[in-house]
């Protein structure tokens, strides 16, 4: 899922995410709440209406953006109070106030409000957060006024500890929710403890729903996630580093910036079918990134691109029974290294997680 | 390189006209004048991105100007020669380039430091001094279609001396501009003379005087007023022959094209576009304006009568597209409140503005092509002089009405 903060993937219009293959977007609560705000969208006919995209949208519960931009957010058993930016006052938002303005904003999936804590704390705090977060999702649940039309998707919480997370998953499942999230991960842990909680949480989930696990989103994050059972993922990785010149190719990342770039006539990835890798070379983008507004308009269409791509050949590879192989393939494409690295961290938690699954 | 007039105004020098390309092999495009070229920025149209441009009216559309100096920050002439010229580079084998030293957004001419080696420009990689044989090494690597030579552009309130010195120095360019050609794009030779008449008749004559095949008269929208222009135009379109195409830099504004188009001019920049559009303004002026009654009312929306501003808090719930019948992308898929969203939106996180600037280019880029056509149906018709004067009319009202 490409994030959309505003309402808007920076730089790429609602067509051209369609012809890349999106599916669903995400959009950010706290942002669009403060602009155009929950209510106007609500007026105009909901989101989706106001951005012109057919496809499915999520919103999330704009907990996070409150703790990540806002220094002065404390959360206590009410909500979560900061800052308002726009004249300083201390503000709350609750679990249902979350929900009311998700409602509002339509999208196809919600997100419930929970209690977010760095994965690298320890102590009583992780699991104060956690039950905190069992508690709130009855509040969602109660405050959702549209179940029929918008799915409330449940957050896994409980830090990197695998009792805690044990009790959230069954808490959560108890409440038979159309989806579940895996959340508080992609916040500076190491990856062997991220792997070992999602391969946990995707073991103990119902089959029959879905599993999104929040914040993720660099390409090889999702190889791994997917062969641990997980479905959805969001990052704002693809777009951003497009900003910042660097393009995601099999091999890895190319850095358009480097002088290298300036003579180098090739693609910016031979084997891709995109627009920009059909059309351009990188000596032309090398000439165009971090300068002008297309440099990063180009990247970001083949980052997207790329990143659907992998998407799209997992869910076929998987389909095909070929899964493990696949990722192989595509990695060895340029470089071994990928694959070794993937390899090395791939095998031990999928060995550690005993999933059901995945018979190794 | 063809072009061929078709039909005159009235008792004017406006006129329509056909220009074909068909040097690059795949190349056979026919565009109708007075016409707009859309400017670019290191070869594509600003912030419309090539997937997108196919959503613009064809042919019109299909003449993009740019500037070989955008290219020195990043490329050498040798990259853009090894990929194989600049309709390689950017993908866009069916459209023709026409190429101009300058452009009038990042790469403006620096009279100051120009001298009898070159021109000098400010650039976004710094002040860089051209000599024709650089100029002409970028116009070999590139293969535009068709390009200006190298002019020295002046001010116009420099000295006799100075402004002579640059009809001088902008001769001889052109002389060497023509011994360096080795590529197969026509050639435009550069006028200037600043607001003296002596000087512009001058130039003219001599250009005129060479193997061009267009011309490009540069040095306006440097300090010379409205009236003044008229006058120049003039002088200098008298002593051009009738069969071969001029182009123009510096005239934007609706009533400078109308101006412009009244004095015989072919082919202009769209920087006016760009500039509204980084404003935040949509054109939305009726185009059917010759057929309407006068009977428009100035509306209270921000707007003026030919254009409205996104950022107007009354557009903030407005659900209708920025032109109701206007079939260009964006009024066919946004409405004012999201392009509205995402104006307001941008301005509060100050961040490197983008996609906002996409939708209202593009109806805008279209607004004005239709209104470059509407020019031509009204020279056909040998209406030009009423519909250039409706118009100018029409805002006059609304400044009458407003003050």
């Amino acid at each position: 899922m490409p994030v959309g903060t505003q309402g808007t993937i920076k730089g790429l219009t609602t067509s051209q995410l369609e012809e890349i293959g999106c599916q669903i977007i995400l959009g950010n609560t706290y942002h669009l709440a403060l602009r155009p705000t929950s209510e106007l969208i609500d007026q105009l006919g909901g989101l989706h209406k106001f951005m012109n995209w057919p496809r499915a949208l999520l919103t999330d519960s704009g907990g996070f953006q409150m703790v990540s931009l806002l220094h002065l957010a404390d959360i206590t058993e009410k909500g979560v109070t900061f800052q308002s930016p726009v004249d300083g006052k201390p503000m709350l938002l609750t679990p249902e106030e979350s929900i009311q303005i998700q409602n509002r904003i339509g999208a196809d999936i919600i997100m419930a409000l929970d209690d977010v804590v760095k994965t690298t704390i320890t102590g009583p705090r992780i699991e104060e957060a956690m039950y905190r977060t069992l508690r709130w999702i009855d509040r969602c649940i109660a405050a959702h006024k549209r179940p029929n039309e918008q799915n409330l998707f449940g957050i896994v919480q409980g830090g990197l500890d695998p009792v805690l997370r044990d009790i959230c998953v069954k808490g959560l499942v108890d409440r038979n929710l159309p989806g579940y999230a895996i959340g508080g991960l992609a916040g500076g842990e190491d990856k062997d403890s991220f792997w070992r909680v999602v391969a946990q949480c995707t073991a103990a989930l119902p089959e029959d729903k879905p599993r999104y696990v929040m914040g993720v989103g660099y390409p090889l994050d999702i190889v791994v996630c997917s062969a641990l059972g997980a479905d959805m993922y969001d990052c704002v990785y693809p777009t951003r580093t497009a900003r910042f010149g660097t393009a995601l190719i099999p091999e890895g990342v190319l850095k358009l910036k480097h002088q290298a770039m300036a003579d180098d006539t090739r693609p910016v990835d031979p084997s891709c079918e995109c627009m920009v890798c059909k059309n351009y070379t990188r000596a032309y983008i090398h000439c165009l990134v971090t300068k002008d507004a297309m440099g990063s308009q180009l990247l970001s269409y083949h980052n997207l691109y790329y990143m659907m791509k992998l998407s799209r050949d997992l869910h076929s590879s998987i389909i095909q029974g070929r899964f493990p192989d696949s990722p192989k393939a595509m990695f060895l494409n340029g470089s071994a290294t990928r694959w070794r690295l993937l390899e090395s961290i791939f095998l031990p938690a999928v060995l550690h997680s005993r999933h059901p699954k995945i018979g190794l | 390189m063809k072009f061929a007039v078709s039909a005159w105004s009235k008792n004017g020098r406006a006129r329509v006209g056909s220009l074909q390309l068909g040097s690059y092999p795949h190349l056979s495009i026919e565009i109708e004048t007075p016409a707009l070229l859309l400017t670019t920025r290191k070869g594509l149209p600003v912030f419309i991105s090539p997937d997108l441009l196919p959503s613009l009216p064809s042919p019109d559309s299909h003449l993009l100007q740019f500037s070989p100096l955008h290219f020195m920050e990043g490329l050498s002439t040798k990259t853009i020669s090894n990929i194989g010229g600049l309709h390689q580079m950017l993908g866009l084998q069916e459209y023709g380039l026409a190429a101009v030293p300058r452009d009038s957004i990042v790469c403006l001419p620096e009279h100051e430091s120009s001298n009898k080696m070159g021109a000098s420009f400010e650039t976004p990689s710094g002040r860089r001094l051209i000599k024709p044989v650089e100029y002409m090494e970028m116009i070999s690597s590139m293969k535009p279609n068709l390009y200006s030579t190298l002019a020295d552009e002046v001010p116009a309130w420099v000295s006799e001396k100075r402004n002579k010195a640059s009809v001088d120095r902008t001769v001889r360019w052109l002389d060497d501009c023509i011994k360096l050609s080795t590529t197969g794009g026509a050639v435009f030779g550069s006028i200037v003379g600043g607001s003296s008449v002596e000087e512009r008749q001058r130039c003219a004559q001599e250009v005129a005087r060479r193997n061009v095949s267009g011309y490009w008269i540069g040095g306006f929208g440097f300090g010379e007023s409205m009236d003044e222009r008229s006058a120049i135009l003039n002088v200098v379109m008298d002593n051009l022959p009738e069969e071969k195409p001029r182009q123009i830099c510096g005239l934007g504004l609706p009533e400078e094209v109308l101006q412009g188009v009244a004095a015989g001019i072919d082919l202009f920049d769209s920087t006016y576009i760009y500039h509204l559009t980084l404003g935040g303004f949509a054109l939305t002026f009726p185009l059917d304006r010759i057929k309407s009654s006068s009977d428009s009312q100035p509306s209270d929306k921000g707007s003026d009568n030919t254009k409205i501003n996104l950022k107007a808090t009354v557009y903030r719930k407005d659900t209708s597209p920025v032109v109701d019948c206007c079939n260009c992308y964006t009024c066919l898929n946004h409405s004012k409140a999201y392009i509205n969203h995402l104006l307001n939106v941008h301005e509060m996180l100050a961040q490197i503005l983008l996609e906002m600037y996409v939708y209202a280019l593009i109806h805008n880029t279209h607004h004005y092509l239709a209104f470059f056509s509407s020019i031509r149906e009204a020279i056909r018709d040998g209406k030009f002089e009423q519909f250039r004067q409706k118009f100018i009319d029409s805002r006059r009202d609304h400044l009458f009405v407003t003050s």
